[in-house]
């Protein structure tokens, strides 16, 4: 099959099975649909990968792998090192995810806390979801990248308020007006840079970024300067930087498990993702407004840094398990924005590594606490101990998810932090100081909560499940990302390593 | 010398036309709620009555009371004078020096500025003769009146000064002759200016939403609130000067905001053929701004009959709105228009 | 003459954006709404016929079939099942409450806008002065200013749309129109956020039984 079948089949997987169920009925058979669709997307990706780097490291079909793209649709979509990167990402925690809310969905239509019609709406908006990450991560279209991003911000405002709760249709009403004003000025942004482009190119390639990082050398810097700005408050209100992050701890605290996994997992990376497209462009911009100002750079310095600061801090105030989680997932965003500011090659080689690991070891979290929530019936810490005694392979896995993502030695996060912070002790030694005051506040903030839910002892006061029966849950999901992210922390082979180098010289160079 | 006799024949029209202009917006109300109206000459009647009635001053008051109707009365004639409406006055023949010996009246005195300000200064002292005689109604309408001055004054200087950015002088002869030439009024600055100064004009006359000419009711009142104690020729005083301050505003209105023809320019230096040219356009712009006149008078019947009198502490936010305006077409001037 | 028509609305659709500011009735709010889409649609069909680009003429028609007509009746619908604005009563310090400020903070913001696109303004190629962009920024940033002083759930709607109004003139000014693709994918995007913003008023009232913003207030730091 060629590497234009696969794309094709694998864009319209989501869509199809979309469609596909919205008319089926039985929730069993929803469920397993939905994990049908959600693997076929990974295998597809598999097949994808497997023909790109077939292809690119073949001199007669591409003459440098590092000029590897190959465009479908008239340029308007393409596929490059690093947006397989993210769409690797995107479709394993996507499998993972709904292989796990098979069960989680299940036990909440038994508990009666969704309806049959609610659930069916769930795996529609799921596949949907997946559609439109996908669509956003292929899009050479400047244009249709926003009608993504925007998409998915509309599919999952229902995903947050799924429960009807009143604070869950809060969360989503927040969520809902933040992001849309957050990606309205992306728009204007994006409008603004079109602008800039079309001055040297004709209307229709104008909005084509392939074709905006050739000539993007002899943009307008003032405007290139003014778009950029719209654009990083526009997109990092999705990635959940410091002063627009208002959305991030309601939205994962109120939504379903799942729908926290996805959002903790695909979300982020893919606005993130977003903004480092338009960083790549801004960066080749010739200017004195900009490259001696350097504000790209201190954009990305300034929150990243601001993000995390505050976050770390943040963690010791949280009652709510799910909030905790969410404030270390701004935290490690921060860190990433700061690795991504400090513009060298093997800067954007640790944040892509520590991306890609966060992503997976923070859907593990999501999907173990979703597991616990089933045990406990809560969310407030305080309301729990003794973990250990009653469950203890949950138990064993909160213990290790989180010092995973607290980043202690042997998981990815670490390997990640200990070359960032390598990095910025080269360019920026007093920077140091305080990334590593933050890392080892984050680190208490999280132990200081989770350890008397996993040790101690049950209490009368303690929540108890009620209802009747054995709870069915899954693990595997969890297992098999905290494994990979232990791999990754502790030898990463070869071609991934080789990958995340190509990717980094796409965005650095 | 013939057109100092034009320039004063121009103020004497205004002056003496007043009355029939306020007869006109009576008959047209009573017209068109179907009500049979007096004749339009009712108002000389009026002021010839109050002519020849006694002058009554209560004890306590001062000579403020007895100075404010003639005060009124000569900064309405000074207006007059101001205001070119027929004829402006070309000011090019000014001498590099400054002297300006071809008008009538000094460039100093011709700004729009000395037009609000003394439009300030009447309103002031008739709040003082208010005062003056230690009343309650005349205390609550002077109360009153300064509340809208406060609110108006700034409109008022904004809606002026984006004219006078346009026209690029404060002279208001300069201000209506660039106007007039450059048929200006569908540019957005003026179109929303001219809507704020409606409601200024609605605002210093002393006309619905603000305050209604026609109420007996005294805790209602806003102008007539002021002038309650007055009778005899000083009341008579300060009504005609009510009346030529409206018709001012009205033509101001008029020559400002609204298109017309240009007007006929006076120029001092060659003055001798031009008699028969200046009386034919003297003729046609007057044939104009009575037109004009008239399409306002429509407006301000309609706007009588259907608003009501607002509440008084509803009326800041139609006076703010009127800053607004005002203030935003000014911006749009900058921002659109200059280039 | 065209062009003169043109900076009208302009101007014009810069004070329906301060009306839309002051008004405290919904029903009056949609329908200034819609004469701003109107406005815009009168501009985009100006600048069709001076540039003779055919691609414009379907951005108006879709500029009136949906921000003219559709979207209005929408909110009115949803505004006469659903809001009731009497239940909700300013404090007398909230900005609403004080229509001055908010008009004199509005105008701030447009010179703010202007000062800010000053540097840009000789890179227009267009008849039209550079300047309107700067008005059309200006409506942005006002609709995200009557996001945040409105406390009403439909406001925020109107301020979503006034914003998206603000972006389509900047890209109608600066760069005659996206393209096709993008413009019927923003209009299809902006459609299903106005019907997902129909959906969360009714989760809302029904939950809450008003629609007050400040009624959401249970999730707390």
């Amino acid at each position: 099959m060629t590497i234009h079948i696969i794309f094709w089949l694998l864009l319209f997987t989501p869509f199809v099975g979309c469609i596909a169920l919205a008319v089926v009925e039985k929730p069993t058979f929803g469920t397993v649909l939905n994990l049908c669709f959600a693997g076929i997307g990974f295998i597809l990706t598999i097949a994808l990968i497997v023909k790109f780097w077939q292809q690119s490291l073949d001199p007669s079909v591409v003459p440098s792998v590092f000029s590897a793209t190959y465009f479908f649709a008239r340029q308007h979509f393409f596929i490059d090192g690093l947006n397989l990167l993210f769409l690797l990402l995107v479709t394993f925690i996507s499998t993972t995810t709904a292989w796990f809310s098979r069960f989680f969905m299940l036990q909440n239509l038994r508990e009666r806390r969704i309806t049959l019609r609610r659930l069916k709406l769930y795996h529609l908006l799921y596949q949907a979801f997946l559609g439109a990450m996908m669509l956003a991560l292929f899009a050479n279209n400047l244009g249709v990248m926003w009608v993504a991003i925007e998409g998915a911000t509309l599919t999952t405002v229902l995903l947050i308020s799924l429960y009807r709760t009143p604070e869950a249709i809060e969360a989503a009403w927040k969520y809902f007006i933040l992001c849309i004003v957050g990606i309205a000025l992306a728009l204007f942004g994006t409008v603004l840079v079109y602008f800039a482009a079309q001055m040297l190119l004709s209307s229709h390639e104008a909005i084509l970024w392939s074709e905006m990082v050739r000539y993007a050398a002899n943009f307008n810097p003032s405007i290139t300067a003014i778009a950029f700005i719209f654009i990083f408050v526009g997109y990092g209100t999705k990635v959940g930087l410091v002063p627009l992050h208002n959305w991030l701890p309601d939205a994962y605290s109120e939504s379903p498990g799942p729908v926290s996994a996805l959002l903790a997992g695909l979300l982020l990376n893919v606005a993130l993702y977003c903004l480092l497209r338009f960083k790549i462009i801004v960066d080749l911009v010739n200017g004195n407004v900009l490259n001696q100002n350097h504000l790209v750079q201190y954009l990305f310095f300034g929150f990243g840094l601001f993000s995390f600061v505050f976050a770390s801090i943040a963690m010791h105030q949280q009652n709510n398990i799910k909030r905790l989680f969410s404030y270390s997932s701004i935290q490690h965003l921060g860190f990433i924005t700061f690795a991504l500011g400090l513009g060298t090659h093997e800067a954007a080689q640790a944040a892509l590594l520590y991306l890609f690991v966060h992503a997976l070891v923070k859907s593990a979290v999501f999907t173990n606490v979703g597991n616990i929530m089933h045990l406990t019936h809560t969310q407030n810490m305080s309301k729990t101990h003794g973990l250990m005694q009653r469950c203890p392979k949950l138990a064993w896995l909160l213990l290790l998810s989180t010092l995973s993502i607290a980043g202690l030695p042997l998981s990815g996060i670490f390997t990640a932090e200990l070359l960032t912070l390598l990095i910025t002790f080269q360019l920026y030694p007093w920077l140091v100081l305080v990334l590593g005051c933050g890392v080892v506040i984050g680190l208490a903030g999280l132990l200081r909560n989770v350890q008397p839910m996993i040790f101690g002892v049950a209490t009368v006061s303690d929540a108890v499940a009620v209802t009747e029966g054995p709870v069915r849950f899954s693990m595997a999901p969890t297992v098999i990302h905290l494994v990979v992210a232990l791999i990754l922390g502790i030898y990463l082979p070869p071609f991934a390593a080789a990958w995340l180098a190509h990717a980094a010289r796409i965005i650095v160079n | 010398m013939l057109n100092l006799l034009l320039i004063i024949f121009q103020a004497l029209l205004m002056v003496l036309s007043a009355p029939l202009f306020v007869g006109v917006i009576k008959k047209c109300k009573c017209w068109s709620q179907n009500r049979s109206a007096p004749s339009v000459l009712l108002p000389y009647r009026n002021l010839k009555k109050l002519w020849n009635k006694q002058v009554l001053c209560a004890e306590n008051s001062s000579y403020i009371f007895t100075l404010t109707p003639y005060l009124l009365f000569s900064i309405a004639l000074a207006l007059t004078f101001f205001l070119p409406w027929l004829i402006t006055v070309n000011t090019n023949s000014v001498g590099v020096s400054g002297i300006v010996t071809s008008s009538l009246v000094p460039l100093l005195f011709r700004d729009v500025l000395v037009v609000i300000g003394l439009l300030a200064l009447s309103r002031f002292f008739l709040a003082l003769a208010a005062l003056d005689v230690g009343t309650a109604f005349g205390g609550m309408g002077a109360s009153r009146e300064m509340l809208f001055a406060v609110l108006v004054e700034p409109a008022q200087m904004t809606a002026l000064f984006t004219l006078a950015i346009i026209a690029a002088s404060t002279d208001l002869n300069q201000i209506m002759h660039y106007v007039s030439v450059h048929q200006f009024w569908l540019k957005p600055s003026l179109l929303l200016t001219g809507i704020g100064f409606v409601l200024i004009i609605a605002a210093e006359t002393g006309r619905i939403p603000f305050d209604n000419p026609a109420t007996h009711l005294e805790l209602t009142m806003i102008h007539e609130a002021m002038i309650l104690e007055y009778s005899g020729r000083h009341l008579a005083l300060i009504e005609w000067a009510a009346q030529i301050k409206l018709l001012f505003y009205f033509i101001l209105f008029a020559n400002l905001f609204l298109p017309s023809l240009p007007m006929a320019v006076l120029d001092f230096n060659n003055s001798g053929g031009q008699f028969l040219f200046l009386l034919g356009n003297f003729l046609t712009s007057g044939a104009v701004l009575v037109l004009q006149l008239m399409l306002l008078v429509a407006v301000l019947v309609v706007a009588e009959i259907n608003l009501a009198k607002l509440r008084l502490f509803k009326a800041p936010l139609l006076l703010s709105v009127a800053f607004t305006l005002c203030l935003l077409g000014l911006m749009n001037h900058i921002i659109l228009e200059v280039n | 003459m065209l062009v003169n028509l043109e900076l009208l609305f302009a101007a014009l659709i810069l004070l329906t954006a301060y009306m839309l500011l002051i008004q405290r009735r919904l029903g009056a709010m949609i329908y200034t709404f819609m004469w701003q889409s109107l406005l815009l649609a009168g501009t985009t069909l100006i600048e069709a016929i001076i540039k003779h680009e055919f691609a414009l003429y379907f951005s108006v028609f879709l500029v009136v079939v949906f921000k003219v007509i559709f979207i209005p009746y929408f909110l009115l619908r949803l505004n006469e099942e659903l809001g009731d604005g009497s239940k909700v009563q300013y404090p007398p310090a909230a900005l609403v409450a004080r229509p001055f400020l908010l008009s004199l903070i509005a105008v701030a913001v447009v010179l703010f806008s202007y000062h800010l696109l000053l540097p840009l303004h000789h890179l227009f190629l267009t008849m039209i002065n550079g300047n309107v962009l700067a008005m059309a920024l200006a409506v942005v940033l006002l609709g995200i200013l009557l996001m945040i002083t409105h406390r009403k759930a439909i406001s925020h709607a109107l301020g979503f749309m006034m914003i998206e109004n603000g972006i389509f003139f900047a890209a109608l000014i600066a760069t005659s129109g996206m393209p096709m693709v993008v413009e019927l994918g923003v209009a299809f995007d902006v459609l299903v956020a106005v019907i997902l913003f129909g959906v969360s008023f009714f989760h809302i009232s029904s939950n809450i039984d008003s629609l007050d913003v400040d009624c959401l207030n249970r999730l707390r730091e």
